[in-house]
């Protein structure tokens, strides 16, 4: 292994550490937030699957509700265990996702990103229209906290490291499919779309497939959501939602594995220290996505690249994980 | 469906399809001059029906200034977004399109914060009464909605057809390198572009603001429906919008009647769907190169 792996595992092995102990720290109320941290994790990084092909949606976070209304629906029909309701629901999400991005898939860059809003909304506004299924605005209640074995995951503590062992099985498949074939068949479409269909890659196919594989991961974190705070409704998976997943990426950067999730991290905080400001927050955040946007299109991410080049230019290196953070734009 | 009703339905529905056409116009404009997609239009809605809102209903001004003065202000809006959003991310759609969604959150928030959240601001109906269209009754108020959007559209189409700026926005809108080879200037040509898409959206938002319920969130319906007519009529097609505006008025009226909103707007999202499958490019989009 080269230097930069094992700065790497060690760091890996220190958020590891951290995570586990975190529980027996911090106060419940901080826990809480670490639940949604790991949630909106999952989320995060699910969206950068289709935007390696160029396809950013604005339908994402209707999709993660596509999961969580699954989780409902079926732990309301059926008692099934909470390790078969989370995997059910990522499939239905993965289905409807692939099922909805058919008509999108004509449409490129921006028409795409307009077309997945009206698709999305027309996917919510079916739960505000169908009351005796979906509860209609009200939303649907009573979604146990599900357990395993002899474990109530109703307990922070139990709870937290269920959604962390999730959170860690998808945040590895996510990576290691960005980095296999599949994944640099994705990053060719965005380079080049024409060279890639040239090269005799189905180009929709992959596009198609990297959505679906999109809103399956985003399906997960729906129903860990729903599992989490046992009531759901439209509004928790509308427009506004949309933008603040939108800031996370955008201040973050997405040429890489690891900006969605810087960019998920400082705006957590941001968010947190907001709360006494609770009615000006969206002007806050709106402020901090027009800055990122105009003065620095390429998130933090690029800045960690800029870094490197003033103390080290021309520095040769591994492939690091977080190297080619730069490369990229 | 007695008569009375489906006339009632008819005069709502080309209401309702002006009001969108004089909406999406404004989108259309801008997003055909450089491609700025404004996600704030909504917004800029909503302050024009704010602007009636102060100043007819607050301060008392007649009625048509408040309306007349609603153009300037969202205009000025229009220009200030085009030259601190739009130019900085020209080279990126996605990038102003984003920022513009951050304008809206602003935007919501300041109004919220100046004029309250809570309940909607009541602005009265200047215009009582109602037309008499054969058992059918129209209020005033949404009558002239119809011929306000007729003068100002057809005075948009002569200002492009006819006049010398407006030849120039639409060289610059068909290529901008050679309309700049030409000695246009195309940052003037963009503030002016934005500057016509904000005063249309003004002039919509204040139209509607004796019958909009007047709220910092009122925005948010109609963007959706803005973004649906204008992928229908081909994105940056000022008459395929017009068209698609029309159409979609009738079919959320007609739905909204028959059914309720939510359905309304779900067929109208599936009429969408529809055409970006048969034909990607709009109605009357031209098929880029």
């Amino acid at each position: 292994m080269t230097r930069e792996n094992w700065i790497f595992a060690v760091f890996l092995a220190a958020v590891l550490a951290a995570a586990c102990a975190a529980p027996f720290m911090v106060r419940p109320y901080s826990l809480e937030i670490l639940i949604i941290f790991m949630i909106n994790l999952i989320l995060v990084c699910s969206y950068r699957i289709p935007a390696m092909t160029g396809d950013w949606s604005l339908s994402h976070v209707v999709m993660m509700g596509v999961g969580a209304y699954t989780t409902a629906l079926i732990s309301q029909q059926w008692e099934l265990s909470i390790l078969l309701t989370v995997p059910l629901s990522a499939i239905v999400a993965g289905i409807v996702g692939y099922i909805i991005v058919m008509p999108m898939i004509r449409t490129r860059g921006f028409g795409f990103f307009i077309a997945s809003f009206a698709i999305g909304e027309f996917v919510r506004l079916t739960w505000v229209k169908f009351r005796d299924v979906f509860g209609g605005p009200r939303g649907m209640i009573g979604i146990p906290s599900g357990e395993i074995g002899a474990i109530d995951l109703f307990f922070p503590v139990p709870k937290y490291f269920f959604v962390l062992v999730i959170a860690l099985i998808c945040l590895t498949i996510m990576y290691r499919l960005g980095r296999s074939r599949i994944g640099s068949t994705f990053t060719a479409i965005y380079k080049d779309e024409e060279l890639a269909e040239a090269i005799g890659i189905n180009v929709p196919h992959y596009r198609a497939l990297a959505f679906a594989t999109g809103t399956f991961f985003a399906g997960i974190a729906g129903a860990l959501l729903a599992h989490h705070l046992g009531a759901i409704d439209p509004k928790n998976f509308d427009i506004n939602t949309m933008v603040y997943l939108i800031i996370w990426i955008v201040v973050g950067g997405s040429a890489t594995f690891w900006g969605p999730i810087v960019g998920l991290i400082v705006m957590t905080f941001a968010f947190e220290w907001s709360r006494p400001l609770l009615e000006w927050r969206p002007l806050l955040f709106g402020g901090i996505l027009i800055f990122f946007l105009v003065f620095l299109p390429g998130g933090l991410e690029s800045l960690w690249g800029k870094i490197r080049d003033r103390l080290a230019p021309r520095g040769g290196g591994g492939e690091g994980p977080a190297s080619s953070a730069a490369a990229d734009e | 469906m007695d008569l009375p009703t489906i006339i009632q339905t008819v005069a709502n529905s080309i209401v309702a399809g002006s009001v969108y056409a004089v909406i999406a116009v404004g989108l259309a404009m801008a997003f055909g001059v450089m491609k700025m997609a404004n996600f704030a239009h909504g917004e800029f809605f909503m302050v024009g029906a704010y602007t009636v809102y102060v100043f007819y209903a607050l301060m008392g001004w007649p009625f048509p200034a408040a309306v007349l003065m609603a153009i300037p202000v969202v205009a000025l809006l229009g220009v200030a977004t085009e030259r601190f959003i739009f130019r900085p991310t020209r080279e990126n759609v996605l990038a102003g399109f984003m920022a513009t969604a951050g304008l809206a959150f602003i935007m919501q928030v300041l109004v919220g914060q100046i004029w309250g959240v809570g309940l909607m601001r009541s602005v009265p109906t200047p215009y009582m009464g109602a037309m008499d269209l054969a058992g059918a009754r129209v209020g005033w108020q949404r009558v002239i909605v119809i011929p306000s959007a007729a003068v100002m559209l057809l005075a948009l189409w002569y200002f492009l057809r006819h006049m010398k700026a407006g030849k120039a926005l639409r060289a610059c809108a068909q290529d901008p390198e050679t309309a700049r080879l030409q000695g246009i200037n195309i940052n003037r040509m963009t503030m002016l572009a934005m500057a016509i898409s904000g005063a249309l959206a003004g002039l919509a938002g204040a139209l509607m603001a004796p019958i909009h319920p007047v709220t910092p969130y009122m925005g948010h319906s109609v963007i959706l429906t803005a973004f649906i007519v204008v992928v229908m009529g081909g994105m940056d097609s000022i008459a395929g919008a017009i068209i698609a505006a029309v159409l979609l008025g009738f079919i959320h009226t007609f739905v909204t009647t028959l059914s309720d909103a939510v359905t309304a707007q779900m067929v109208g999202v599936a009429c969408m769907a529809v055409v970006l499958i048969v034909r990607p490019q709009g109605l009357l989009g031209r098929v880029k190169a």
